[in-house]
């Protein structure tokens, strides 16, 4: 699989905490929802079809681990 | 060896027979924070009565990693290098989730500095090296042990106290008083003033224990390992970290509705130690059960009461925060303090110790907040992206980055707040020294010696310094009149930039930075720094 370089640090964690704080308060139906709108959302952000096929044949290779 | 504790003397105060003159400075505690003000002051001939109502030093380690600013500032009060050689400098982390190791780094040393990221050392050790450095100043710290504060009353001008001895009350006024009082202060209760914030649920069960063998294997070298849902203890997180003396600290999560009294007991301490370090011998030295809270103060500075250390903040331990914070407390409120009783600053100088530690322990508290919440997932859906993140940090850098067990503490900055004097540098205004190795033809010496204590100028490489009164002057590759040094490796100049002068407040933060450093330019700065241009508060 691909290994994707880090481009989240140094804001890693405010995003981690504000990922939590976007869930605060939802049960689990209404969570799932909220993570699939915003894995939408950010495939439109990013918008190139050839990264984002290779973004989920990558986060799919964990699934038998 | 387990740490022998040997209780320090009470003396019978002056104030039991006759009214005692005014004191300069009345520190509630001696604790680390209350014990490095002490120290502080007294370096710069500030007179100081510590009263604590104890008489010996914190019993079990509790705080046991000191950061690199902290050492450094240790350093400047004389006990840095006692610290260095007793502790243990630790350098590789390593993270496990379940039984598999996810990620571990190496913690090398940045060349070209005195002292490392971190050392471990129990807090016992810390108090007693405060204690032995206090008593060298005889004339200016009079620390007195079995004397407990027991009501404080502030007159306007200075501080009425009360105090408990085993031999009765007495009384004394000081000009002002320092609440190093701890996480219970009394001072702050007494005053009534609101401490409440984050609670976290869970409940950590620390321990240390003496243990021959090392548990981080034949390699011998030092080791700080960190478990996600252990196999050991399912569910929860673990640390393992490494102290002097053959001492380890044990971390363990607990249910947030454990009792904590039966989870202190022997018989349930031990057999979830031995799950983690096997049957390797160990005694237990000291166990206790905590739960963790992140709260500060409004307002650290209440009139002629100025709280410092963990009466004004409290912190989780995850990252190490709380000592290390209440460190530069004593470090920003020291020279202020000083500066106002020797009438070269007004009070209100004092106004920005808040400003700048309010803003610091802030800063800590998210950090460490932000960590326990990580460590300690709290819904399905926390639990399911922690999950997922320890997975993706076996192979994808961005996701160990996301790993979260506490983020270790650095040096606060202060950059953009009122004292300093704005500036474009490679090391802004108000952020802390970068230390740097220095020759002389007398000797080598360090950058952080050269600089802390007093207004400081420094001068890097191609600039010329002012003629100045009242402020040290150095030089760093230059030729000058003043005490010049090479950069050695030349990490001054590639930290500092060259053709710069920097002037240094007596805490090591730089406050101004100049191109052409003219009289008139430094001496405003310095002003500025001693808070000329703040409005004095009522
Ligand atoms: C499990 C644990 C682990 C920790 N790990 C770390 C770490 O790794 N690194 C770190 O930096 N910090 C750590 N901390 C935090 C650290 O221990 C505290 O921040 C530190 O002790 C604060 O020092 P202090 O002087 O403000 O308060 P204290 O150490 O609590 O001292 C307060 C003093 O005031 C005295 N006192 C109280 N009331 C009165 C009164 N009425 N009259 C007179 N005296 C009084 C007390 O007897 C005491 O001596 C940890 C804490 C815990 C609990």
């Amino acid at each position: 699989m691909s290994i994707e370089p880090d481009r989240l640090s140094p804001v890693q964690d405010e995003f981690y905490q504000a990922l939590m704080a976007a869930h605060a308060g939802l049960d689990e139906t209404e969570s799932h929802a909220l993570n699939a709108r915003l894995v939408l959302m950010l495939a439109n952000r990013i918008g190139d079809v050839n990264v984002l096929t290779q973004l989920l044949q990558s986060a799919r290779s964990y699934s038998n681990d | 060896m387990a740490y022998e504790y040997k209780p320090f003397s009470y003396v019978p105060p002056a104030g039991l027979t006759q009214a005692e003159p005014r004191h300069a400075v009345a520190i509630v505690g001696a604790g680390p924070i209350g014990l490095a003000l002490a120290v502080d002051l007294a370096q710069r001939g500030i007179r100081s009565v510590v009263l604590d109502d104890n008489n010996v030093v914190s019993v079990g380690s509790r705080a046991i990693c000191w950061s690199k600013r902290t050492l450094e500032i240790f350093d400047r009060l004389g006990i840095g290098p006692r610290m260095l050689e007793k502790g243990v400098t630790w350098k590789i982390g390593r993270n496990f989730h379940g039984d598999k190791e996810v990620y571990s780094f190496d913690l090398l040393p940045e060349e070209g500095h005195k002292y490392p990221a971190f050392i471990n050392l129990q807090q016992y050790y810390v108090e007693q090296y405060l204690v032995e450095r206090a008593q060298e100043f005889p004339d200016l710290i009079d620390l007195r042990f079995k004397n407990k504060v027991v009501g404080h009353q502030d007159l306007g001008d200075a501080v009425k106290l009360d105090i408990q001895t085993p031999d009765g009350l007495y009384r004394l006024e000081a000009d002002w008083m320092i609440a190093c009082d701890g996480a219970g202060s009394p001072t702050r209760a007494r005053m009534g003033l609101d401490f409440s914030g984050q609670t976290f649920e869970e409940q950590f069960l620390i321990a240390d224990i003496e243990m021959e063998q090392s548990p981080f294997g034949d390699a011998d070298v030092p080791e700080r390992w960190f478990w996600f849902d252990p196999p050991f203890h399912s569910g929860k997180s673990a640390l393992l970290h490494m102290q002097p003396d053959n001492i380890y600290r044990i971390d363990l999560q607990l249910d947030a509705g454990a009792d904590h009294k039966a989870e202190a007991a022997e018989d349930k301490v031990i057999p979830r130690i031995k799950a983690i370090v096997g049957d390797k011998p160990f005694k237990l030295d000291w166990v206790s059960v905590y739960r963790f809270r992140c709260i500060k103060l409004d307002q650290f500075v209440h009139n002629r009461v100025i709280f410092a250390g963990d009466s004004a903040h409290v912190v989780s331990p995850f990252g190490a925060r709380g000592g290390n914070g209440g460190i530069q407390d004593v470090d920003n409120l020291g020279w202020k303090l000083a500066a106002v009783l020797k009438g070269e600053a007004k009070a209100a100088l004092l106004n920005t110790y808040h400003e700048e530690r309010s803003f610091g322990s802030a800063e800590n508290i998210l950090n460490s907040a932000r960590a326990t919440n990580f460590m300690t997932p709290k819904t399905p859906i926390e639990e399911l992206f922690r999950s997922e993140t320890l997975r993706l940090a076996q192979d994808q850098p961005f996701a160990r980055k996301l790993l979260n067990s506490g983020r270790l503490s650095l040096p606060c900055s202060l950059e953009g707040m009122a004292l300093q004097t704005p500036a474009a540098a490679q090391v802004a205004p108000g952020r802390a020294l970068l230390d740097a190795p220095l020759i002389s033809e007398t000797g080598n010496s360090w950058l952080l010696n050269e600089v802390q204590g007093d207004f400081t100028l420094v001068g890097f490489g191609d600039v010329t310094l002012p003629d100045l009164s009242g402020i040290r002057r150095i030089g760093i590759n230059q030729r000058a009149d003043h005490p010049c040094f090479t950069a050695a490796g030349n990490h001054a100049i590639r930290r500092y930039g060259s053709g710069k002068a920097y002037l240094f407040r007596p805490d090591g933060h730089v406050c101004a930075v100049f191109d052409t450093p003219t009289e008139q330019a430094v001496l405003t700065a310095k002003a500025r720094a001693l808070g000329a241009e703040l409005e004095n508060a009522a």
